[in-house]
């Protein structure tokens, strides 16, 4: 009951938050106007206006969706709040597809996303065959993670200095993860990768439940673990990889959401619905903010999110002084 | 949270002496290659001849003013770097504790960011100074909110300034191009043209710490027994921890701002020396600061032959040589299920 309670109450937010967000920028228009023009009562103008923010506003959504999903998962499977993909390299390797792509091949964003979907589900495939031999231990995973992630950040601060400045300027800003920009041509391929792959992560929810308990309580109610396990993993990556390619790695959501749910919603376990409506409740308004903070110029949603995430766990850890087990 | 325990086992007397004069020979080692080995061919008694018998010709100063400042500059991080990690490991009792994770690498960042953006400094003297504050302001924010007592609490805490440093970063270098420019120069970490007069500075800081970390030996060795039965012998853990934590933020201060932001050394170099010598932090902590510079001078050297005619950062090499490494090591580890 709480748990819908407070997904309702996320959603709600979120809504508010498109509405703000569409009708901010160089032509502002009032949450009523921007209303009024969704159900088709606008000025051509407030028409043009919106349908040109409204992608943005939407692409958020999807991509805090996206990331919050992955990151229950994953730190349900490794059992550990640290295991989320920013974290253990997914995102790293998509970052490297990605500017491989703008600094080796100078591709625009279309190759730029295809670049970094690869290299996440090509780093999830050498950090899975690397735990092969001795199955996906969580602690294992994570560490294993840690290490070819600092590869991967080897290798892109290489690249980095090696392009010419303005290569460098434009791989940077997609580093940060940005908004900026992101019209229907990038709202298309991700609803339609969140639409298709999100209800199966659902499906899986009772699974990940068991899951968490440990694999041999899983296995004992008959859960199949490996195959699973491997079908969410591949699932959740294939969402971050989707997520990082639309707006470059956006850090935090993916480690932050389904913490931030799980204090909501009061339960444990993996609180699918919760985390994935505090995902794009907390992707919109970093964009929404990144937009208003400063008058002169634009923060990308990146900057925000991870200032907003680092001063929230720095918060959780001062206001849990005592309790050990923080987040 | 990550738990994890090595299979490492106590050595006999013997195995460690072995261990450390291997360590002392294949330090000597890398020295010299790492002075003997660049873009231009000087053979060895080139070598010796612009070390002990300075004449000014080319070579001579090739040797002289290039390659023996960065060496030594070299042996300086690569202890500094061995002995934060392996402390830092002790106290948070947790074999991935790095001083990189610890927002130590950001906080220097953000502050030559502040630096160049804010205060318009621009030489490289000067700007030490700033990465030298703000990675120890870095530390000493991630021992406060951390707490000295919980090692979760620590990596936590770690994780968590780095964020809002790293945004800090991306936002000034999004806005300031000219920011981007001299950032992406010093984040991948390189041991070339630091001006070592500059740098002398840093000098008492780097001692403290080395003090500090031959001083916290034994009181660590105890600590490790746990909480109670340490108390029960004298110590006191919250101070070991505490001051671990200052020559820890010391040493990675003073590293970080002499070659920009090195990861791994830290993480790798106490793996390897646990694993050949045991857990005895009297051993663990000497070791760790002899094979810190084997690892960072031989990824520069490595990054030298490999990128030639230019090279490459070494700071990029220790990301690639210690990652794939740790690789090996995280394989090796058995894991603890909670």
């Amino acid at each position: 009951m709480r748990t819908w309670l407070v997904v309702s109450l996320l959603a709600l937010v979120t809504l508010v938050l498109v509405v703000l967000s569409v009708g901010t920028g160089d032509y502002e228009l009032t949450p009523a106007e921007v209303l009024r023009t969704l159900a088709g009562q606008g000025t051509k103008a407030q028409y043009l206006v919106v349908t040109g923010r409204l992608p943005r506003a939407l692409v958020a959504v999807l991509v805090g969706v996206a990331l919050a999903l992955a990151g229950a998962v994953f730190q349900t499977v490794t059992r550990n709040p640290l295991g989320s993909p920013d974290i253990i390299g997914f995102t790293t390797g998509s970052a490297t597809g990605g500017i491989v792509m703008i600094l080796l091949v100078g591709a625009g964003p279309g190759l730029v996303a295809a670049g970094a979907i690869a290299g996440g589900l090509l780093t999830a495939l050498v950090i899975t065959a690397l735990c092969a031999p001795h199955g996906l231990l969580s602690s294992r995973l994570v560490l294993i993670g840690i290490a070819v992630s600092a590869v991967l950040a080897g290798v892109n601060g290489y690249l980095l200095v090696r392009a010419k400045l303005e290569a460098a300027a434009q791989a940077v800003g997609w580093l940060t993860g940005d908004l900026a920009g992101r019209d229907w041509t990038y709202f298309v391929p991700l609803v339609l990768v969140v639409v298709v792959l999100a209800p199966f992560v659902f499906a899986h929810a009772p699974a990940l439940r068991m899951l968490e308990m440990g694999d041999d309580a899983a296995t004992a109610v008959g859960v199949a673990v490996p195959r699973v396990r491997g079908t969410l993993l591949l699932l959740a990556v294939a969402l971050a990889a989707a997520a990082t390619a639309a707006t470059g790695p956006i850090p935090f959501v993916a480690l932050a959401a389904p913490q931030l749910a799980r204090r909501l919603t009061r339960r444990p376990g993996p609180n699918l619905a919760a985390s994935a409506a505090m995902g794009a409740a907390l992707v919109v308004a970093a964009d929404y903010l990144g937009q208003r903070i400063l008058s002169s110029s634009l923060l990308p949603v990146g900057v925000v999110a991870a200032a907003l995430g680092g001063a929230y766990l720095i918060w959780l850890l001062v206001s849990s002084r005592g309790r050990v087990r923080a987040a | 949270m990550v738990q994890i325990a090595e299979r490492v086992t106590p050595r006999p007397a013997g195995v460690r002496t072995l261990v450390l004069t291997v360590a002392v020979l294949a330090l000597a080692a890398v020295v010299l290659l790492s002075i003997g080995f660049g873009s231009n061919r000087i053979s060895l008694g080139g070598v010796l001849h612009g070390l002990f018998a300075y004449s000014g010709t080319f070579d001579d100063v090739v040797i002289r003013d290039d390659r023996l400042p960065r060496t030594l500059l070299g042996v300086a991080v690569g202890v500094a770097l061995g002995l934060a990690g392996a402390l830092l490991q002790a106290i948070a009792r947790n074999p991935v504790a790095d001083p990189g994770l610890l927002g130590i690498n950001h906080g220097a960042a953000v502050a030559i960011v502040v630096g160049t953006a804010v205060f318009s400094v621009d030489s490289a003297g000067q700007l030490v100074w700033f990465a030298f504050g703000g990675a120890l302001a870095g530390t000493v924010l991630v021992a406060l909110i951390g707490g000295a007592t919980s090692p979760l609490r620590l990596v936590l805490a770690g994780v968590a300034v780095q964020a809002v440093f790293v945004g800090v970063n991306q936002g000034m270098q999004v806005i300031n191009t000219h920011n981007l420019d001299r950032m992406r120069a010093w984040l991948v970490g390189s041991l070339v043209n630091r001006d070592l007069g500059g740098l002398a500075g840093l000098l008492p800081f780097f001692l403290t710490g080395l003090v500090l970390a031959a001083i916290l030996a034994r009181p660590l060795n105890t600590v490790a027994l746990g909480e109670d039965t340490a108390r029960g012998l004298g110590a006191n853990p919250a101070l070991v921890r505490v001051t671990g934590m200052v020559a820890v933020g010391l040493l990675s201060a003073v590293a970080t701002a002499a070659c920009g932001p090195i990861a791994f050394v830290g993480l790798m170099i106490p793996h390897v020396v646990r694993a050949l010598v045991g857990p005895d932090e009297r051993w663990v902590l000497p070791l760790s600061a002899l094979l810190g510079p084997v690892l960072l001078l031989g990824c520069d050297v490595l990054g030298r032959l490999l990128g030639s005619p230019g090279e490459i950062q070494v700071g990029v090499m220790t990301d690639v040589v210690g990652g794939l490494a740790f690789v090996v090591v995280a394989r090796r580890l058995k894991a603890v299920r909670r």
